[in-house]
């Protein structure tokens, strides 16, 4: 019996200190904004039950060159912010495709181009984008975030409560270190075969949560988001328990 | 001579209408111009600027000296003007027009004050701005000059000629009154500011620009108006002008916005030795309702905020930084999608089909791959893209996409292109194409032109 009290004192002074830790990173006030993937295996995986808003995501992709499956999912994220303000995208070369973006469910009248070639000026562009509060979201596609450039982003989300993504396309330069909130990797997979069809089935992701603040790294397939921007746990693979719920590396 | 006598005369004679209210507009205009001389300006007449200039001629040296330059430089736009300046506005009238001493040719006469009777005397009885008819009578009755009237009664004078000819006269001389209302002054579209010592650093600069800002804002403020454009020009004491502007994407009198336009700019301002002189002027303004606050620090408003956003993405980057993708009827991968300015109205995108599979990343030029495929109509198996090889492991297709012949302008963009969605064995998911329609003696070629998520 003593000890049972002894367990729940230690349980809530736990959730105290946890409370405390969010408010002093600056997490706190936005408690309340949280976008879910409705999917129980990730939201549970992240200590806010889902994608935090007001803060500063890190997505790269793991294949060189070709970063599709990193911008859908990217996409699909911004799809389903709510209210549909519009969505800055600041890019150094004007290769991403509306109709596509479409697909994911991001209409093209929500999205605002930003087309610069140096990567300081789309540091700046985020920056300036951040302390707008017309905007849903602001996305950078760089190659190299500083430290000191993450968490002034991270500080600027914070400040105007618009969620900013960094989507870096080569993932190889992606420092280990920075004050993203989260940070994700998400590569294509062989698509699962069409039954009884040739051709390409229902595309496929590897979803890796690199890093998360105060959560662990875990690693999903998923099924490519739909055109309303979700993302699903394959039925073929969700039957097969726990084989796909891996622990990433590190 | 009539129009028909004229022609019979001369059978290529160019015969203009008269325009009288296009000559009136371009008269008012004249005399807003004008108002550089004196704020008290209106048109007078069909072809007359009546200016008051009392209190203004020391501002160019003396009268005599205002009227030469008035006349001078309306000389220098192709216009001949007769100026005269004299107490009353019938005086200067009848100078302007009836000092005999030349015709044709801009001339500028100035009367000395108290001299105007005396000058008046000899100049003719329609000089006095009467009916023709009434001048006539006056000329029959052996009255010809103005100072032939002096010594005539006015009771006399009305009795024969109707009460206008003493008005008149009694006005050229200043013995009666003549209210004329000036034109309304031109609203204040700038603000200035001169400094006893010219100013050479940044914060001293930055303070005279936002001090200026916050003038020019409350007089746009009072007129209804948002300023679109401004224009900063800082008057170096080397002679030298330089120069800063920022425009707005909808018309704006927020100083703060406008401030953080101006405050990029301000850097790239070179102080030399100093600034004088510094003038803030909104170039272009346009109808801007008066805004109502937010309650108790709320600011709602959205579509100012994004406005304001863009408006400095804009001044920094350039205007072709920043665009809204809309998506339009065309098959065409290139052409589906428009670029836009981000507040553009009225462009609408078109709902895209879902049916029809789109690649998120669209390469601007399609790029050439190596690519072999058993059968010319089958999609590769095997392609070479950058140096890297790509096995395909399944594919969709093909999805004919013709050439819209009604803009191609040379044979590549005729030919219709062949596309297929594949997979390598990565997982890597791309658009290629064939292009060009099947023939057995060419090599297909193929283009990689997306990549899918």
């Amino acid at each position: 019996m003593a000890v049972e009290v002894l367990k729940n004192a230690r349980q809530v002074r736990l959730v105290e200190l946890r409370h405390y830790l969010a408010a002093a990173e600056g997490l706190g006030q936005t408690a309340g904004s949280v976008l879910p993937f409705a999917i129980p295996a990730i939201d549970s995986a992240l200590p806010w039950g889902g994608l935090p808003l007001a803060a500063l995501h890190a997505v790269e992709s793991a294949g060189a060159g070709k970063d599709g499956a990193a911008a859908m999912f990217l996409a699909g994220i911004l799809a389903r912010l709510a209210p549909a303000r519009p969505v800055l995208w600041c890019l150094p070369q004007a290769d991403l495709h509306a109709p596509g973006l479409a697909l994911a469910g991001l209409a093209a009248a929500r999205l605002l181009l930003v087309r610069v070639p140096q990567e300081r000026e789309i540091l700046w562009v985020l920056e300036e984008g951040l302390r707008s509060r017309a905007l849903a979201a602001v996305v950078g596609e760089v190659d190299a975030l500083s430290i000191a450039a993450s968490r002034r982003l991270q500080l600027a989300a914070e400040n105007s409560g618009v969620t900013a993504f960094v989507l870096q396309r080569s993932g190889e330069q992606a420092a280990a270190a920075s004050a993203a909130v989260t940070r994700w990797r998400v590569a294509a997979l062989p698509s699962a075969p069409a039954v009884g069809e040739p051709g390409i089935g229902q595309a496929l992701w590897r979803v890796e949560l690199l890093r998360c603040r105060g959560g662990m790294p875990a690693a999903w397939e998923v099924e490519a988001c739909n055109a309303a921007g979700h993302v699903a746990l394959s039925a073929a693979l969700a039957d097969r328990p726990a084989v796909r719920q891996l622990r990433a590396a590190g | 001579m009539g129009l028909a006598a004229a022609r019979a005369l001369a059978p290529t004679l160019l015969v203009e209408e008269a325009d009288f209210l296009a000559d009136a507009a371009a008269l008012t205009k004249l005399a807003t111009w004008c108002d550089r001389f004196s704020p008290w300006v209106t048109p007078c007449g069909a072809d007359g600027i009546l200016l008051d200039v009392t209190g203004c001629a020391h501002l160019f040296g003396d009268e005599a000296a205002l009227a030469a330059q008035a006349v001078e430089r309306l000389a220098r736009q192709g216009i001949e003007a007769r100026a005269a300046i004299a107490d009353t506005p019938g005086a200067a009238w009848a100078f302007s027009r009836f000092n005999g001493s030349c015709f044709g040719g801009s001339v500028a006469i100035v009367v000395p004050a108290g001299a105007a009777r005396q000058a008046l005397a000899a100049l003719p009885v329609e000089a006095l701005r009467l009916e023709p008819a009434i001048a006539a009578l006056l000329v029959r009755l052996g009255l010809q000059h103005i100072g032939e009237l002096y010594a005539v009664s006015r009771a006399a004078l009305a009795a024969r000629c109707g009460a206008g000819v003493a008005l008149r006269l009694d006005q050229a001389l200043g013995l009666a009154a003549e209210p004329l209302s000036p034109l309304p002054p031109q609203p204040l579209r700038w603000s200035r500011r001169s400094f006893a010592e010219p100013i050479a650093t940044p914060e001293a600069i930055a303070a005279a620009t936002s001090e200026l800002l916050q003038h020019l804002s409350r007089r746009l403020g009072e007129d209804g108006m948002g300023a679109r454009q401004l224009a900063l020009a800082l008057y170096r004491i080397d002679g030298r002008i330089e120069r800063a502007a920022v425009g707005t994407a909808f018309p704006s009198r927020d100083t703060r916005h406008l401030w953080r336009l101006f405050e990029e700019k301000l850097p790239q301002i070179d102080p030399g030795l100093g600034i004088e002189d510094i003038m803030l002027t909104a170039t272009r303004a346009e109808k801007l309702a008066p805004a109502q606050l937010g309650l108790a620090g709320e600011d709602g408003n959205d579509s100012a905020d994004l406005a304001a956003l863009i408006d400095r993405l804009t001044n920094r980057l350039g205007p072709r930084a920043l665009a809204r993708p809309v998506v339009r009827e065309s098959h065409i991968p290139e052409r589906a999608v428009r670029f836009v300015p981000p507040l553009e109205r009225g462009a609408a995108s078109a709902t895209w089909d879902p049916a029809r599979l789109r690649p998120i990343r669209l390469l601007p030029r399609p790029e050439p791959i190596e690519a072999t495929a058993p059968v010319p109509d089958d999609p590769p198996l095997l392609f070479r893209w950058r140096q890297r090889a790509h096995r395909v492991r399944c594919s969709d297709g093909p999805e004919r996409i013709a050439a819209e012949w009604w803009r191609a302008r040379d044979q590549a963009e005729t030919e219709p292109r062949d596309y297929y969605r594949v997979e390598d064995e990565a997982g890597g998911r791309f658009w290629l194409y064939r292009a060009g329609l099947y023939r057995p003696e060419a090599a297909p070629r193929w283009f990689l032109h997306g990549f899918f998520g």
